[in-house]
Order: structure tokens, then C-alpha cells, then sequence
């Protein structure tokens, strides 16, 4: 396992956008108690783009959703964009997954009987965006995946790799300061999972945060700043990418 | 969520699954639609009731009658003293009476039995003098014919089975003429038979009067307790004045000498102006010393057994409500299983509890609304065609049509009220449920 201090040197974190201080998420389940994610600390600097891996099981899913305000910690702090979100109120806990966070999905999770422009638009009409300026950023989000041609069409009129571009386009509109990703590629050919990926790339030129979770190591060390394993709900090591160690 | 965009995604997911909504909407509707239907008929009967109640005089009229008059099969007189002098029904009394606070007008009970000649054939009946205020009494709807012309014509309104008598074609008798036959009472010549003059008598001198036939009345007229009822034909109440017809308690006043030379009534009517004066008017007439009848504790039954009514009726159709209640919380218990994923992705996108809360709520009140101004319409028809079908059935009976059903606006806005907080209630569970789903666990769902 490597150490964080060593991690540390190799990867310089100036100003965490998220800093998670010995966190665990323990379910129980009947008579015994799982521990999804055990006693893990980790920090992830302000445009980094984070690859989470590890085997099935392993925690890294629970720990997105910890990071993202979908999930609570059973005990330890999850400080993201300056406040403890472990501490905060279900209200306040809506609030920073409408406005702090972006996240998207293996399996898309676009409402299929909403057109593309009106799943993009959807956070907005979370947000209370005024209607008048929802078409301006729907559109700019979608400039962003260069998918403004399939506004009126539903999801299932579109590929793959079409969907994940729109739900990426929905995870920006509201202009998150942390990109949340779940096996983004999972569903998706090599091809369309690596074009998927220069797309999040990408949005660290914006000043994005992203963590994603995937197994496939190669696309990790290709497209992310920084590795990190997980085995057992724990951190076993954090290494900088092959390209960017190159 | 603003509540346009709450509204906008709600109508987009009840449209969704329209069928179902549908149907469940329809529920509500059926619901809304048997309580209108219900609670139309009652308050329908009740206003019928209370209008040919209120009509027929028999709650705003006293009937008065002098202390020493027959109540029937001889009972004696309960408040009469022994001793104290019995006042007589005449005209100073009448004049007293109408001087009295809430009274509308006092009208002698004129009502002889006689002998009418149509075509030069006998017919023996009871004539009654109707006062002029009896034409919008209500007595005379769906009369054939029309009222009289002037408060002394020469003018006669047939009761119909007394019409039938006289021909098999009742409204052929419209516009014919008849000879009444009565007994005028003149007062005998002071020298003509020793001391007439102090005893009051008088002789009778056998009339007749031509009447021109102008109406036919279907049911018999009736005003107030003791009031024209049993009368087979109707003449204005001044010609009957004018008359001077010998009357039954002529022949009575006489045997007692009470009243000497002047005019005594059998009975008077006392209209008030609203039957809530009626228990305090007919206190002050008994204090000047006559009887006074009036049906007042009968109309309060009849209101305390419509209250009754209503509530039972209101009850069955609520029964029905209830069950479609069950069936909006089905849809949406149903809904939330479905859109869990949906719940889930809305969550993660940032919905609160209250967003997603407020979103099966506005579903519920949709279809709650929906329903119940479907309801209302429905429930309207249904009142319809049973008024309807009751007037299609009278009319074969040869009876007049009535309106058996009425849906006031209070009962509009109460059934719309109604049907959108029961459907509110209804989803009170679903939203709850759908708002406490933890987004992980609904995200992960297939």
C-alpha cells in the first residue's frame, strides 16, 4: 500500500475541493454489519481529475455517493467545497446536489419520456433557474458535448455514447464545481467509452473537479491525474497516472 | 421547484401514464358524482317541500276561531272560562287582528255547500271564496285556464273531479257558464215576525248567480291549516262576500244570540309575513280571546327529518368517495414503485424531500380536481335524469312535473373542495413515502 505523505510529493494538493477525513459507511445487513467503506482518508485537489478503482464490492461507488450528497457517513467528515457535508440537513444536502455537484451514470438515468433539451433542462427547473435564461445554458451545456442538433429527440431515438453525452450536458448545466462520474464507460464500446472520457477530460480546462469510478485501469491511467484503489471499503494506494508519471 | 414547473412535470407524469390516471381520475369522478347526486336530491326534495309547504300557507297561517266554536265531535272548549264573555269572530275583530305586528292579511273563511246548474242538471258542492293573495300562493300552478280577472268577478275555477262531473272533457268547461244556486241571508223587516230584530234572525231567499267558467285546477288548493281544502269550486272571495250565502255557523249565532245583527265569521286566516313569526303572532291573537291554530312544531320536525335525510345521503355518497380515495392511493402507491429509478434521479439531481413531496401531491389534487369537476357534471345528470324519469312517470299519472333534484353552488364548490382534499389525503401517504425513498437505494433499482 502507499502511503498519502508519498502521494503527497508526487501529485501537489494546493486548495482541496474535497477532503475526506477518516470516513466510514458501515450498513447492517440482518444480523451482520458491512462496512462499505471503512476509516478511509483521502484529498482531491481543485481541477483534478480523480479515477477511483478497485474490484466489485470494494467501496468505491459508496464513496462517490458519500462525495456526492446521496449518501451519509456513518462516521468521519466529508469537507467538499468548503463545508462539512456529513453534518448538513436533508434541505441543505438537496441543495449542494443541485449546486455544487454534477454526476453521471452507467446507466445514463435520463427520464425517457422527456425529450433531450428537457432532461438537460431539469435541474434548472430545480435550481429555480428563471425560464428566460434555462434555453441560453440548456444549449451551452449541450455546445459542451456537441449534441445541439437532437434537442426534440427522446433517449431512446439516441446511441449510447448519445445518452451519456446528454446526461454529462445535464450534470454541467447547473455549472458544478465537482464532476461526479459512475462507471461512465460501463455500457459503452472502448471507442465511444475513450471519446466519452476526452469529453470529461475536458471539462477540467473549465476548472472542474472530477472523480469517476471505473475498472478499467487502462482508460484510468490514460484520461485521470490520479489513481486510487480501494479494497474492502479502504484506500489501498494512490499513485499518479501512467501518462501523466510518463 | 417553482410551482409552475411543479405543475408542468406533474401534468407531463399524470399524461404519461394516461390510461391509469384515467381510470382513477374516473373513480374520483364516480365518487364526487354519487355524493352531487345524493345530496342533489336531497337538498332537490327539501327545497320541493319547502316551497309547496311554504305555498300552501300551512306555516305562515294562523287559522282563528271564536272560543265558543265546534272543534269537532263536540269536545268541549279546553281554555274556555266559565263565566267570562266569549268575543265574537266579526269584523271589529278581524280589523283587530290586522292591526296586530307581522300580519299580512286576515281573510274570512267563506265556504258554503250548495246546488250548481250546468247544461240544466243539478250538482251539489262546496263553494269556497278565494282571496286575491291566493293567486301567488302556488295553489293555482299548473292550473288550466287562469286565475280571476278582478278580486269580485263573476268568475268560477273548477276543482278537476268536480269538472269531470260535470263533463268526461274537463277543459271543454273553460270559457262556459254555470248558475250557482244559493241561500241569501236577509235580515227579516223589523215589523215582519214580532221581535226578529232582537233575536237576530233572518230570512233566506233562495239565488242565483251566473259564473263564467275560467280555470280548472288539477290538485285542490289548499291555505293553512283549515283553509280552502274540500272546496269543488272556487269563486273570488269578495264575490262570496257579496253573496251574503247563509253559512253553516249562521244557523248557530242565532240559537246563542250572540251576535245580533252583525256579520260573524266561522273562522278567519291570519297570514304572517315568515313562519318564525307565526308562534309569537298567534300568543297575541289568543290574548284578545280567540282560539288560534297554527303547524309550526310540524314544519320543525320536517326540517330536523330533512337534516337527517341529507346527512344519510351525504353519508352513501361519501361511502363512495372513500372507496375511490383507495383508488388514487393505489395509482400512486403503484406510481412510486414505477418511478422509483425516476425518484431517484430526481433526488441526485438535487429534488428535496419537498420537491418530490409536493410532486405526488399536485398529482393527487390533478386528478382530485379533474374528478371532481367530472364529478359535478355527472352528478348534475344523474340529478337530471332522475328528475326526469320522475316527470316522464308523472305525467303518465296525469300529475303536474316537479324539479326533484338542485345543485347549488354551495354544493358545486363543496363537491370540488371535497374531491380535491380527499384525493390531497389520499396522497398523503404515497408523497410521503416517495419523499423519505433514499436516492441511493431507488438509483440502484431496475
Amino acid at each position: 500500500m502507499n502511503d498519502t505523505k508519498i502521494d503527497a510529493k508526487l501529485v501537489p494538493v494546493p486548495i482541496p475541493a474535497i477532503q475526506l477525513d477518516h470516513i466510514s459507511r458501515h450498513y447492517t445487513m440482518g444480523a451482520s454489519s458491512v462496512r462499505a467503506v471503512d476509516d478511509l482518508s483521502l484529498v482531491v485537489a481543485q481541477n483534478e481529475f480523480l479515477a477511483l478503482l478497485g474490484s466489485s464490492g470494494s467501496g468505491k461507488s459508496t464513496l462517490l455517493n458519500l462525495i456526492g450528497g446521496l449518501d451519509r457517513p456513518t462516521s468521519g467528515s466529508i469537507v467538499s467545497n468548503g463545508q462539512n457535508i456529513a453534518t448538513l440537513s436533508s434541505l441543505d444536502l438537496a441543495r449542494y446536489r443541485r449546486n455544487t455537484v454534477g454526476m453521471i451514470f452507467q446507466s445514463f438515468n435520463l427520464l425517457t419520456r422527456m425529450t433531450l433539451e428537457e432532461n438537460v433542462e431539469l435541474p434548472l427547473r430545480l435550481a429555480e433557474v428563471d425560464r428566460a435564461e434555462r434555453a441560453g445554458r440548456v444549449r451551452e451545456a449541450l455546445e459542451r458535448v456537441r449534441l445541439t442538433h437532437r434537442l426534440g429527440h427522446r433517449p431512446v431515438e439516441l446511441s449510447g455514447g448519445e445518452q451519456q453525452r446528454v446526461a454529462i450536458a445535464r450534470a454541467l448545466v447547473n455549472r458544478p464545481k465537482i464532476l461526479l462520474a459512475d462507471e461512465p464507460t460501463g455500457n459503452l464500446d472502448s471507442a465511444t467509452g475513450e471519446a466519452i472520457l476526452t469529453l470529461l477530460q475536458e471539462q477540467t480546462k473549465y476548472g472542474m473537479t472530477i472523480v469517476m469510478v471505473t475498472h478499467e485501469r487502462a482508460l484510468a491511467e490514460k484520461f485521470a491525474d490520479r489513481l486510487a484503489i480501494m479494497g474492502d471499503g479502504k484506500l489501498l494506494s494512490t499513485s499518479a497516472a501512467r501518462s501523466l508519471a510518463q | 421547484m417553482k410551482a409552475r414547473d411543479l405543475t408542468d412535470l406533474a401534468l407531463r407524469n399524470l399524461r404519461e401514464a394516461v390510461f391509469r390516471n384515467a381510470l382513477t381520475t374516473l373513480g374520483v369522478a364516480v365518487g364526487v358524482a354519487s355524493l352531487v347526486a345524493m345530496l342533489s336530491l336531497g337538498v332537490g326534495l327539501q327545497e320541493l317541500a319547502s316551497k309547496r309547504l311554504s305555498q300552501s300557507g300551512l306555516f305562515d297561517t294562523i287559522l282563528v276561531t271564536p272560543k265558543n266554536s265546534f272543534r269537532g265531535g263536540g269536545r268541549p272548549q279546553r281554555d274556555e272560562q266559565p263565566g267570562k264573555p266569549i268575543r265574537a269572530l266579526d269584523e271589529d275583530a278581524r280589523k283587530e287582528i290586522e292591526k296586530l305586528p307581522n300580519v299580512i292579511e286576515v281573510y274570512p273563511q267563506i265556504r258554503f255547500f250548495t246546488e250548481v246548474r250546468f247544461n240544466n242538471k243539478p250538482f251539489a258542492t262546496v263553494v269556497a271564496g278565494m282571496p286575491e293573495s291566493s293567486k301567488n300562493s302556488g295553489s293555482f300552478d299548473g292550473m288550466k285556464g287562469r286565475f280571476f280577472s278582478a278580486p269580485a268577478a263573476n268568475e268560477a275555477i273548477l276543482q278537476i273531479e268536480f269538472a269531470k262531473e260535470l263533463s268526461e272533457q274537463p277543459d271543454s268547461l273553460i270559457g262556459q257558464e254555470l248558475i250557482l244556486r244559493y241561500a241569501e241571508r236577509q235580515a227579516l223587516q223589523p215589523n215582519a215576525v214580532g221581535s226578529a230584530e232582537s233575536s237576530g234572525g233572518f230570512s233566506v231567499v233562495p239565488k242565483e248567480l251566473r259564473l263564467k267558467i275560467i280555470g280548472v285546477v288539477e290538485t285542490e288548493p289548499a291555505a293553512g291549516y283549515g283553509g280552502y281544502g274540500n272546496a269543488r269550486l272556487l269563486i273570488p272571495l269578495q264575490t262570496a262576500a257579496t253573496l251574503r250565502a247563509a253559512q253553516v255557523n249562521d244557523l248557530r249565532d242565532i240559537v246563542r244570540d250572540s251576535a245580533a245583527n252583525k256579520t260573524t265569521y266561522a273562522s278567519l286566516s291570519v297570514r304572517a309575513k315568515a313562519p318564525s313569526q307565526v308562534e309569537a303572532l298567534e300568543a297575541s291573537i289568543k290574548n284578545l280571546g280567540f282560539n288560534a291554530f297554527s303547524l309550526l312544531d310540524a314544519s320543525k320536525s320536517l326540517r330536523t327529518f330533512f337534516s337527517v335525510f341529507d346527512s344519510l345521503l351525504g353519508i352513501f355518497g361519501t361511502l363512495a368517495l372513500a372507496v375511490a380515495t383507495l383508488g388514487i392511493v393505489n395509482t400512486l402507491v403503484m406510481s412510486i414503485l414505477e418511478r422509483r429509478r425516476e425518484i431517484g434521479v430526481l433526488k441526485a439531481l438535487g429534488a428535496a424531500d419537498s420537491d418530490v413531496q409536493r410532486l405526488f401531491f399536485v398529482e393527487a389534487g390533478v386528478m382530485g380536481l379533474l374528478g371532481g369537476i367530472l364529478g359535478v357534471t355527472f352528478g348534475w345528470l344523474l340529478g337530471r335524469a332522475v328528475t326526469y324519469g320522475t316527470n316522464v312517470y308523472l305525467h303518465r299519472q296525469n300529475l303536474n312535473s316537479i324539479e326533484l333534484s338542485s345543485v347549488p353552488w354551495w354544493l358545486v364548490l363543496a363537491a370540488l373542495g371535497f374531491g380535491v382534499l380527499v384525493s390531497l389525503a389520499a396522497g398523503l401517504y404515497p408523497a410521503s413515502r416517495a419523499a423519505k425513498l433514499n436516492p441511493v437505494d431507488a438509483l440502484r433499482y431496475e
